[in-house]
């Protein structure tokens, strides 16, 4: 039971990562760009998560409100102000830069919050659960969460392929000259697709924060988990990173039963096993 | 003399020359510092030629084999680790261990680079950066080498490296010297072997090299694995000269990797002479600011921002966009016989100059 | 001259370091159809880039309306009523045929251009519009260009190298549609290799030869002789 128990909750925690990635993915496809600050800014949302619910005292859950909002205009600032005077065609002034922004990112939140864990509690709900037939036991945040997480990757996909906003980055991601030529002020879509990915940034950031604790120095560990869960899922495949986090979370609490020291490393152990035998991922988009 | 040359093939210049002439007087000084320095002084020099080295070898990485890594804490602490691990169980001694680290980096980093060289660009950095994660989490569940917490350098295995302090203190110091030498040595040999032009030549325009029938894959492989097996020998020396070890420390992304970067992109990434006016210029700001803590890293991370934005050669593609100055002769430049025409256009514009951009 | 729509004064536009424009100048009334002919390399696709903004020069050296534009981005010009039907079609492969109209009319402009107006000029366009814009034949592909160009209802349209990879056909029925398009009161550039179509569809042509404008003159009134002496360079 202690297995299915394992299982089930890796599920639910792949959901989490699922909104980790959904956001790398969305830049990535629309202006090839690798954000290295990713998971510093998710973990910059949990922060600003923590002085929101503190100030106001209300549910951290309901902060994503003022959360979601506020991280997207630092993204369209961000993209506007540094990120755009870095794309072309060499790859190292993005990945420098957004390097750069992660040491600043962690730096900063050390010194205005210190090193301490922190941790938001989203009261009652927290230790309410359903049983399920065969002793089976969900927490309804972690429920809650996971629905969020398929909620906000549907939302995303329809964003993507049914709206004008999703018209506007594909066709920028397409032929950014072209794209100009029809009215498309590239700096501006770039802008909105990095806003937009920083407001699932947020939701992240506030699901983490109320999930486990964190510090200034969670950042990396969160992109990495992103990463994983895009590779894993097929570059370009919204729904895949979406199986791509939960076989990332499966793996890591398959690990955690065996012994408590191998949950990262079984999670990193089967992306590599993917890397190996599916470089493409398992769901890479087709029209790739 | 009827059968004379059309033209020659220079590669060194009255600077390079200089240069070469004053780098050898300052190596000999540098070599006698035992005699004249402190020991505080002498730590801190050591440190620096450490620096010195993982910053050539990222450059070389990065700047000219175009594989931007953020996970070389990988073979650093692979590195640490292997040294504690050789001397501890095996008993080698700690100065021939270095050596052998470097063979055992070279080894690990084979199957590390057939599954990471799957990934492209930006996301083969974070894959390298899964991979340093997942050496630290295995050295992490080495017991035998104090697990998460570590441990240190018996003191039995310390004594073998010399048997007074101070003799340690300067046999360390001269391996630091050593290393940073040999690297720069290995990474300029490198560069001006066919297989370094080959590498320039797939920088500059990897599918026109590609037409030219350049492995491209085989090239940057080789570089790869060559960068490791230094790197895990700079790391071998890094612990040695700490004589304590942790995978916190051994893998720790902002130490040698994040400051890496930040030497070489200040100093001027893909020239031989931007990693070291970067670790210079580095120390110096560490000098001066380190009492700030974590302020002066957001320091760093705001001025390596604006370099990459506003002069993304550094501090020396800054310097040799003005002056044309090339103090490692790396790059050829051809010289035609002064009555084949006014001399002063074979200068610096003819040299095949491998930081000039078209603006 | 209030009745200049497009005027370019002594442009001289650069690729890098290498110039491809030598002091052009020309001048389009409005409603007027003008053809910009010349070799290869010989500067069009530059003179459309500048107009078009996608290269950036002084701002006087282009008026349109009256008004300096040479140093607006793309889509700034997009949104006072220039646009362009590109060299090679280059409809976005990842939109369907109908997301590249609407994606050509986003800006918003008033005008006889609309999603069922283009259809009625294209039908086949209509029972594809669902269909990948990859999926279409040549033709098709330029129909869809066209028409993404007609949704920003544009004052000014270019037309660059329509007829390059086309069957002679597929070119012909282009062609004879041009007249309806042009006939709501455009102003059009055509650019061309094809000297013929390009004369016979225009009130006016210039001529461009390394980088300079060669001829210029009434299509009607230039000879054979003076349009490959321009056009070559030769005599």
């Amino acid at each position: 039971m202690d297995w299915v128990n394992a299982i089930v909750q890796g599920i639910l925690l792949g959901g989490l990562y699922a909104l980790f990635a959904a956001g790398l993915s969305l830049i990535f496809g629309v202006m090839r760009l690798v954000n290295i600050a990713h998971g510093d800014l998710i973990v910059l949302a949990a922060f600003l998560g923590l002085t929101v619910t503190t100030t106001l005292g209300i549910n951290p859950l309901f902060a994503i409100v003022i959360v979601a909002p506020l991280m997207g205009l630092i993204g369209y600032g961000l993209q506007r102000v540094v990120l755009n005077r870095t794309l072309g065609d060499d790859i190292l002034p993005p990945l420098l830069v957004t390097f750069g922004l992660s040491v600043i990112i962690q730096n900063g939140l050390l010194e205005i919050y210190s090193a301490d864990p922190q941790k938001m509690s989203a009261g009652a709900i927290e230790t309410a659960s359903l049983n399920l037939p065969g002793g089976l036991n969900i927490g309804v945040l972690p429920l809650l969460m996971f629905i969020t997480a398929v909620a906000v990757i549907g939302s995303l996909q329809w964003i993507f392929y049914r709206s004008a906003w999703g018209r506007a980055f594909r066709a920028t991601s397409d032929n950014q000259d072209i794209a100009q030529l029809m009215g498309l002020n590239k700096s501006h879509v770039f802008g909105l697709a990095m806003a937009l990915a920083l407001v699932v940034v947020a939701i992240a950031g506030i699901f983490l924060g109320v999930r486990t604790s964190f510090d200034p120095s969670a950042g990396p560990g969160r992109l990495i988990f992103g990463f994983e869960a895009v590779i894993i899922g097929g570059l370009g495949n919204l729904w895949g990173t979406l199986i791509g986090g939960i076989i990332l979370g499966i793996c890591q609490n398959i690990g955690a039963q065996i012994n408590p020291g191998w949950q990262l490393l079984a999670g990193h152990l089967a992306f590599l096993v993917i890397l190996a035998v599916r470089p493409r991922g398992l769901f890479p988009r087709i029209d790739g | 003399m009827s059968a004379a040359p059309k033209h020659t093939v220079a590669r060194f210049s009255p600077a390079s020359r200089a240069a070469f002439v004053i780098a050898l007087l300052l190596l000999i000084g540098l070599a006698l510092a035992p005699w004249w320095a402190g020991r505080a002084d002498m730590r801190l020099m050591s440190e620096l030629f450490l620096y010195l080295a993982l910053a050539c070898l990222w450059n070389l990485l990065a700047g000219y084999a175009g594989l931007v890594s953020v996970g070389q804490q990988a073979f650093v602490g692979f590195g640490g680790y292997c040294l504690f691990a050789a001397t501890i169980f095996l008993g080698v001694p700690p100065l021939l261990a270095v050596p052998a680290v470097g063979v055992a980096g070279v080894l690990i980093a084979i199957p590390v680079a057939f599954l990471i060289f799957r990934l492209r660009g930006a996301y083969f950095a974070i894959g390298t950066w899964v991979i340093a994660e997942v050496f630290r989490l295995t050295a992490a569940q080495v017991s035998a080498l104090g697990g998460g917490s570590g441990t240190s350098l018996p003191v039995t295995v310390v004594k073998s490296i010399a048997a007074s302090r101070s003799m340690r203190e300067a046999a360390t110091y001269w391996m630091a010297l050593g290393i940073a030498v040999a690297v720069l040595v290995v990474v300029c040999l490198l560069l001006r072997s066919r297989r370094g032009l080959a590498l320039t030549a797939i920088r500059d325009n990897e599918l026109a090299s590609q037409s030219l029938g350049i492995d491209i894959w085989r090239a940057k492989f080789f570089v790869y694995v060559i960068t490791a097996g230094l790197t895990a020998a700079v790391g071998a020396l890094i612990f040695l000269q700490k004589l304590r070890i942790s995978p916190d420390a051994a893998f720790s992304v902002n130490d040698w990797t994040a400051f890496v970067i930040f030497i070489v992109v200040i100093g001027g990434i893909g020239t031989i002479e931007g990693p070291i006016i970067g670790t210079i210029v580095f120390f110096l700001l560490r000098e001066t600011l380190a009492d700030l803590g974590s302020l002066y890293l957001m320091i760093l991370g705001f001025v390596a921002i604006i370099i990459m934005l506003r002069a993304p050669k550094g501090i020396w593609g800054y310097v040799r966009e003005r002056t044309g100055l090339d103090l490692f002769a790396l790059s050829r430049r051809v010289v035609l016989p002064s009555n084949m025409g006014p001399t002063d256009t074979n200068g610096p514009s003819k040299e095949t100059d491998r930081g000039s951009q078209t603006t | 001259m209030p009745d200049t729509i497009l005027e370019i004064n002594g442009l001289d536009s650069f690729y890098g370091d290498f110039q491809a424009l030598y002091g052009v100048s020309m001048r389009i009334e409005k409603g007027e159809v003008i053809a910009v002919i010349g070799a290869n390399g010989a500067g069009k696709t530059t003179l459309m880039r500048s107009v078009t903004g996608l290269l950036q020069n002084k701002p006087e050296m282009i008026h349109y309306g009256g008004k300096p534009i040479g140093n607006l981005r793309a889509d700034q010009i997009a949104a006072v009523g220039i646009a362009m039907v590109p060299e090679g079609r280059q409809l976005f492969p990842s939109l369907s045929v109908e997301e590249n109209l609407v994606i050509g009319g986003q800006i918003k402009r008033t005008g006889p251009w609309s999603l069922s107006s283009v259809y009625e000029l294209f039908p086949v366009l209509k029972e594809r519009r669902n269909q990948a814009s990859t999926s279409l034949s040549g033709g098709q592909q330029q129909m869809v260009a066209i028409g993404r160009a007609l949704m920003a209802n544009p004052d000014l349209l270019l037309f660059d190298e329509i007829s390059l990879g086309l069957a002679p056909i597929i070119i012909k029925t282009i062609y004879d549609a041009l007249p309806g398009i042009i006939g709501s009161g455009m102003s059009a550039v055509v650019v061309e290799q094809d000297i013929v179509k390009a004369v016979a569809v225009s009130d006016r042509v210039y001529c461009l030869q390394e980088g300079r404008v060669s001829l210029e003159g009434r299509s009607g009134d230039v000879s054979r002789d003076a349009i490959s002496k321009a056009y070559f360079g030769i005599g």
